[in-house]
């Protein structure tokens, strides 16, 4: 057991903070900026008690951005790890169940083939919510060809998402009780995902700032909540590499308080009810 | 927009009334179903009710049946808040009427969200 006290000591040296913040950045392109103390303290906690650190500023001096090693590993989840929910957001999910979904199901009728792709998608409820909504609203999907990705950067919470395993008090963050009572068991304190719906999901670690492993060319991309993380630069490049992973006529979702694009061509914005989205041009 | 909160522990009634308060309900508490039916019947009809399962004198289920069986009440939606988290009770309080449902212990956000899916606290477009 760790001799660790449980509460490491409060570290506030700007330089250790620096440091840190610029392992991450380096690591994930994240901006980590020194003026939220609290923020490494809450979220390094837990990796100051497993390596048996004394605090922040051993951890800064160990580590070294040229030697991966599994204690960088655990600062960068730490750190870019976001908190999701079901259905996060209710609006984006009512614009693909009434306009975007409707349109492509019309759209694809063809190939019978739908790729969806939730990029930063944490411990999976997004894309499970999606596939959710697809099988309960669109059961004409029921005979298609649809695959929904989910990626994180984080190792632990794709394990997490893969299991399909969640507690009460996660299944209580936005989950409507319909799709509760279709879509989960109960398998002790835990509630599971369908294999209904499991099927439907495939979870791949991807760094958005590294090559992307995918050859598969989406349909739609839901990327929400991340891209507020990195600066403008890094931004418009990802931006642009999802325009060329979509194809012509295909949406790109983004967080409502980053519906600014910039300067990336290829895109059109298109409004469903409350929700802004960008939607790739045919040519 | 009026809440109202259903449950047996006054501590539990204590918690609920404060999270929808910052959400801008006016609130009024029943501490069983019978209580909740009395107040209804005396026209303080709530916009949503939250509800135990577990409760003396009238339960949170019949107390449900007993909603749903008045026309005169259709506007008032149902959130189940119990520590009854099987799956055949979930859908047992959905059949009965219940539109939603919260499992004990719960997060803030949890009752936010389920509110959000009511329509009934507005979310960030």
């Amino acid at each position: 057991m760790s001799t660790a006290s449980l509460t490491p000591p409060v570290d506030t040296s700007i330089d250790t903070l620096r440091r840190i913040g610029t392992y991450v950045e380096n690591r994930s392109a994240i901006l980590c900026p020194p003026d939220k103390g609290y923020l490494f303290e809450s979220r390094l906690r837990k990796v100051i008690r497993e390596y048996n650190l004394s605090g922040l500023t051993e951890l800064a001096s160990r580590l070294n951005v040229s030697v991966p090693s599994p204690l960088g590993d655990a600062v960068v989840e730490a750190m870019t790890t976001n908190e999701t929910s079901w259905f996060r957001d209710v609006h984006p999910f009512e614009a693909m169940r009434t306009g975007i979904i409707p349109e492509m199901v019309q759209a694809k009728q063809p190939t019978r083939k739908l790729s969806v792709w939730s990029a930063a998608c944490s411990t999976g409820q997004e894309p499970y919510s999606l596939a959710m909504m697809l099988d309960l609203h669109f059961p004409q999907l029921h005979s298609w060809d649809v695959s929904i990705w989910g990626t994180d950067l984080s190792d632990e919470v794709l394990a997490h998402g893969r299991s399909g395993r969640y507690s009460a008090l996660e299944v209580n963050r936005g989950l409507p009780a319909q799709y509760l009572a279709r879509y989960m068991s109960r398998e002790g304190t835990s509630y599971v995902v369908s294999e209904t719906v499991k099927r439907r999901v495939h979870f791949e670690k991807l760094n958005l700032i590294a090559p992307w492993p995918m050859r598969t060319r989406f349909d739609l991309i839901m990327c929400r909540n991340v891209l507020i993380y990195f600066d403008a630069d890094v931004r418009a490049g990802i931006v642009r590499k999802m325009r060329d992973t979509l194809n012509p006529g295909g949406y790109l979702i983004l967080g409502s308080s980053e519906i600014s694009l910039g300067n990336v061509e290829g895109f059109t914005r298109a409004v469903f009810g409350r929700t802004t989205v960008y939607r790739k041009d045919q040519r | 927009m009026l809440a109202m909160v259903i449950d047996d522990s006054r501590a539990m009634r204590s918690i609920l009334r404060r999270i929808v308060t910052e959400l801008g309900f006016d609130c009024v508490e029943a501490a069983n179903g019978q209580e909740a039916l009395d107040i209804m019947n005396g026209g303080s009809l709530p916009d949503v009710a939250l509800v135990d399962w577990n409760m003396p004198v009238l339960d949170g289920l019949s107390y449900v049946s007993a909603v749903r069986g008045n026309r005169e009440w259709r506007d008032v939606s149902l959130m189940m808040v119990t520590t009854e988290g099987e799956h055949a009770q979930v859908v047992r309080a959905l059949a009965a009427g219940a539109h939603e449902y919260v499992i004990k212990p719960f997060t803030p956000d949890a009752i936010q969200e389920k509110l959000q899916i009511l329509g009934l606290v507005g979310v960030e477009a």
